[in-house]
């Protein structure tokens, strides 16, 4: 089965920093993957290298066999790549419900209708989302009133409203109770399976990354120094080294 | 042009420098640590001048009397400043940056008014420096001795001020508050103290820019807007909160005037072009080229995301049917007002649905679109130049013309909208102010075409529509129509890409909305209608002036927005009605009717920060609560 996220010798420097030195991985439909690693390992550049927030210096991202290297964000949306943020970012003036209306209202390309009422437009579709992450008795709140929690599982029916090939996920559980966290994570990987969608996430819990990735990629200085099944990596001495202490520990 | 010419125009613009670094430095300190924007700075300046004129007059004409009066003069204005801050600014730090804004905007009223007042409507010119009265000869021309004081004065200034940031507390304490406000606070700096000693300094400096002046300007009273416009352009250019940058656009502006207008006339390719004629728009075309390559000013450092205009996440009211009965009684009653007979009545009602469409089309905007426009007469008075350039030049039919204006307004904001999206917050907002005093220049100076300072007159509706009955049904149809476009508008597909990207610029990329390319969209809408209102005006009136395209006129309008309240979608209607209805009240009644608008504007500013639709339907909100 080919690859839905190909990643190949990616570099990025900020300055003097090389942030990201060299990184290649793949993804495969239906699997989950955990980016991981210490602080300023490079998760979070590497990461946005791949959802085109920020432009790669070298090598190459393949969605799909398709090059996707420095293009927008909203392009690479446009591809079939959804994606939830470590932040959570919504429409704070819209309902729930109305948050994934609007991105099926893009999805459909209607967004330049200017006589048409948003409002009775994909409703239905949009509540069969909500449905999804269980948040269709929400759907007519407010997003500014809404628990953490709940949140992120919004933003997940609104990163899923364009049926995404690959689903990016930046810290998907921070800020959330452990429960909470559980039930994000298998809902995800659910979905995953029943959507054969490839998911890509980083994650500071490492209850969450190794309960529920498939495989695993540990960055340290900007380099993949291991990657594999959880089992796998656990047992790689360099990796605990990295996290346990030794020469290349960093304060956590 | 001969090198002695160029010399000379060189040190022209170099003593012309001084006088806007001043000003511009004293803006640029009280945005960096309050986060102000300062309308009022100004007229600071402008008083600073009229102060000294008295000041020299009551010390007397000698060195020590001179240079004693600029000195109490610039005092005098930063005691005003600091008086002024206590009294208003210091009630609504907590408000929308908007509201701000209108509040030093009242202040900019109260003092026009108060300096007619004292000092009447003439010109003042005051005495020549005592010692410094000759011209010296340089390079065969004559320079001032005056000028060459100028252009010492400047450099000592900033001298001062760099001492003054970097070696003193005070300075460093007016650094750190500008860098980071709240950390300031959160280390037990006494903020009441910090801002308003800013604000004395800040228009101390404003004051003494314009004291200055006196031996080569007359004070006058249009000079507030006119030097509140060249210090944001000067502040902007440089960066916000940067003093030195400050002084390098003020130096660079300076500069460039003068050799414009001493380059004069020449022909270019077959072309007469007219440089002294380019003096008015050259320094915001140099703004708006700085902003279009850095949009955070020369020496400014980028700045995070401004907030917005206080309307933030405020969800689109549904409209009832109660609403929907309301509405349409009011405008029963309104098409009913004709069969009273009372013509003035009707004129004041024209006025009134025009402006209600204006404000309408600016709410658009800053509401749902989260793009601050300073500038919107500029398609205001397109439509108006538009309706009277298409009736007059091209002798279109004036129905023809009233329906092709708007797009003249509309092909206007597409061009100035593509430069403005890519800003956001204050910097837009600036932006917009240049572009809209570019338009003004041009209509102000092409007398063959748009009939220069004197505008255009005869622009008559047709004979069908002439007379006021029928003309008040033709503007009623339209601006109703019209408002109820932006509306819809707002309820489609596009006004919820609208919002999405004000709420939340990095989610609405993340779902493929293309943030910018909307904002762009939705600037010109904003723009086309204001053009409608725009051209129905020029009709309406009969005649057409660059005042249409006037900063004054801009600010008119977002205060009708405020007034009204922006989160709320018939605020602005209701805004442009009663500020419409009381500026004709009040100047009927008294000849300082600036003075009590500016009055009652603060007034409503500290009482009802959300405005008055906001604060009606709050209580609302609340009796609803108490009664289920």
């Amino acid at each position: 089965m080919s690859a839905v996220l190909a990643v190949q010798d990616l570099r990025k420097a900020f300055g003097g920093v090389q942030a990201v030195a060299g990184v290649s991985f793949a993804i495969a439909a239906g699997e989950l993957l955990a980016l991981i690693g210490p602080n300023g390992a490079g998760k979070t550049t590497c990461f946005n290298l791949v959802n085109g927030q920020l432009d790669a210096d070298a090598g190459e991202v393949q969605l799909l066999g398709r090059r996707i290297t420095g293009l927008p964000p909203r392009k690479i949306w446009g591809l079939g790549v959804g994606r939830t943020f470590q932040i959570t970012a919504t429409f704070a003036s819209m309902s729930v419900r109305e948050n994934v209306q609007m991105a099926l209202l893009s999805h459909h390309k209607r967004l330049r209708a200017v006589f048409a009422r948003a409002g009775d437009l994909y409703a239905a579709e949009a509540l069969a989302l909500l449905e999804k992450v269980g948040m269709a008795n929400q759907a007519e709140r407010r997003c500014s009133v809404l628990a953490y929690g709940d949140l992120k599982r919004v933003e997940l029916a609104v990163a899923l409203a364009n049926s995404p090939r690959l689903l990016l996920m930046d810290e998907p559980t921070a800020g959330m109770a452990p429960e909470e966290r559980k039930e994000l994570m298998e809902l995800t990987a659910r979905l995953a399976k029943g959507d054969s969608m490839a998911v890509l996430f980083t994650e500071h819990d490492m209850d969450v990354v190794f309960t529920h990735a498939d495989r695993i990629v540990v960055l340290d200085r900007g380099k993949i120094i291991a990657q594999g099944a959880p089992a796998d990596v656990r047992a790689d001495p360099r990796v605990q080294r990295v996290y346990l202490g030794g020469q290349s520990a960093r304060t956590r | 042009m001969t090198f002695s010419s160029i010399v000379l125009q060189f040190i022209n613009g170099l003593a012309g420098t001084s006088s806007l670094f001043l000003v511009a430095a004293g803006l640029s300190l009280i945005f960096g640590v309050t986060r102000i924007v300062n309308f009022a700075h100004g007229s600071f300046y402008m008083l600073g001048l009229y102060v000294a004129y008295s000041a020299i007059g009551f010390f007397g004409t000698t060195i020590l009397g001179f240079w004693g009066g600029i000195v109490a003069a610039a005092l005098v204005i930063g005691v005003l400043g600091a008086v002024i801050e206590i009294l208003v600014l210091r009630r609504i730090y907590q408000a929308p940056e908007l509201f701000q804004l209108l509040a030093t905007f009242a202040v900019v009223l109260v003092i026009k008014d108060a300096a007619l007042g004292i000092w009447g409507p003439e010109d003042l010119l005051g005495p020549r420096a005592p010692g410094l009265r000759d011209a010296v000869t340089i390079l065969g021309g004559n320079v001032p001795q005056y000028d060459l004081a100028l252009i010492v004065i400047g450099p000592l200034v900033l001298a001062a001020l760099w001492l003054l940031l970097n070696r003193t507390r005070f300075g460093i304490l007016i650094r750190a508050a500008t860098q980071d406000r709240e950390m300031v606070a959160a280390l037990g700096v006494n903020q009441k103290h910090l801002f308003t000693a800013v604000f004395f300094l800040g228009s101390l400096l404003a004051g003494l820019g314009g004291a200055v002046q006196i031996p080569r300007e007359p004070a006058q009273l249009f000079l507030d807007i006119a030097v509140i416009a060249d210090a944001f352009v000067v502040v902007v250019v440089g960066g916000l909160g940067s003093i030195p940058g400050a002084f390098l656009a003020a130096f660079i502006i300076s500069v460039v005037k003068a050799f414009c207008i001493g380059i004069g006339d020449v022909t270019i390719l077959g072309f007469d072009v007219s440089f002294s004629k380019l003096t008015l728009v050259v320094e915001f075309v140099i703004m708006a080229i700085v902003l279009v390559v850095r949009p955070w000013g020369l020496l400014g450092r980028p700045q995070g995301q401004q907030r917005g205009a206080g309307m933030l996440s405020q969800p689109l009211p549904q409209i009832g049917r109660r609403f929907l009965l309301i509405a349409g009684s009011i405008v029963v009653l309104l098409a009913l007002l004709p069969a009273l007979g009372d013509r003035y009545l009707l004129v004041l009602l024209i006025d009134i649905l025009i402006f209600a469409l204006f404000a309408a089309s600016l709410h658009f905007l800053i509401g749902p679109a989260g793009m601050v426009s300073f500038g919107h007469a500029a398609y205001f008075g397109l439509g108006a130049y538009g309706a009277a350039l298409l009736l007059k030049q091209a002798g279109l039919p004036m129905e023809l013309a009233l329906l092709l204006a708007p797009l003249v307004a509309g092909a206007g904001a597409l061009l100035f909208g593509w430069f403005a999206v890519r800003l956001s917050g204050v910097y837009l907002a600036m932006l917009t102010l240049a572009f809209a005093q570019i338009v003004w220049s041009i209509a102000f100076q092409w007398d063959a075409f748009t009939g220069g300072s004197n505008g255009m007159v005869g622009i008559w509706p047709a004979e069908w529509l002439s007379s006021r009955t029928v003309f008040f049904y033709l503007t009623l149809i339209v601006c109703l129509g019209a408002v109820a476009g932006l509306w819809r508008i707002l309820y489609s597909p596009f006004g919820y890409a609208m919002r999405a990207g004000r709420d939340s610029p990095l989610r609405a990329e993340a779902i493929g909305i293309d943030v910018r390319s909307v904002q762009w969209f939705a600037f010109a809408i904003a723009g086309l209608f204001a053009g409608i209102a725009g051209a129905l005006f020029a009709f309406s009136k009969g005649s057409i002036s660059p005042d249409l395209l006037g900063i004054p006129r801009s600010v008119d309008a977002l205060v009708m927005v405020l007034l009204g309240g922006v989160q709320t979608l018939v605020g602005p209607v209701v805004g442009a009605a009663i500020f419409t209805w009381l500026q004709d009240e009040i100047a009927r009644a008294t000849e300082y009717w600036r003075a009590i608008l500016g009055l009652v504007i603060l007034l409503l500013v500290i009482a009802f920060p959300q405005g008055i639709a906001g604060f009606a339907g709050r209580l609302l909100a609340r009796r609803r609560s108490a009664q289920s």
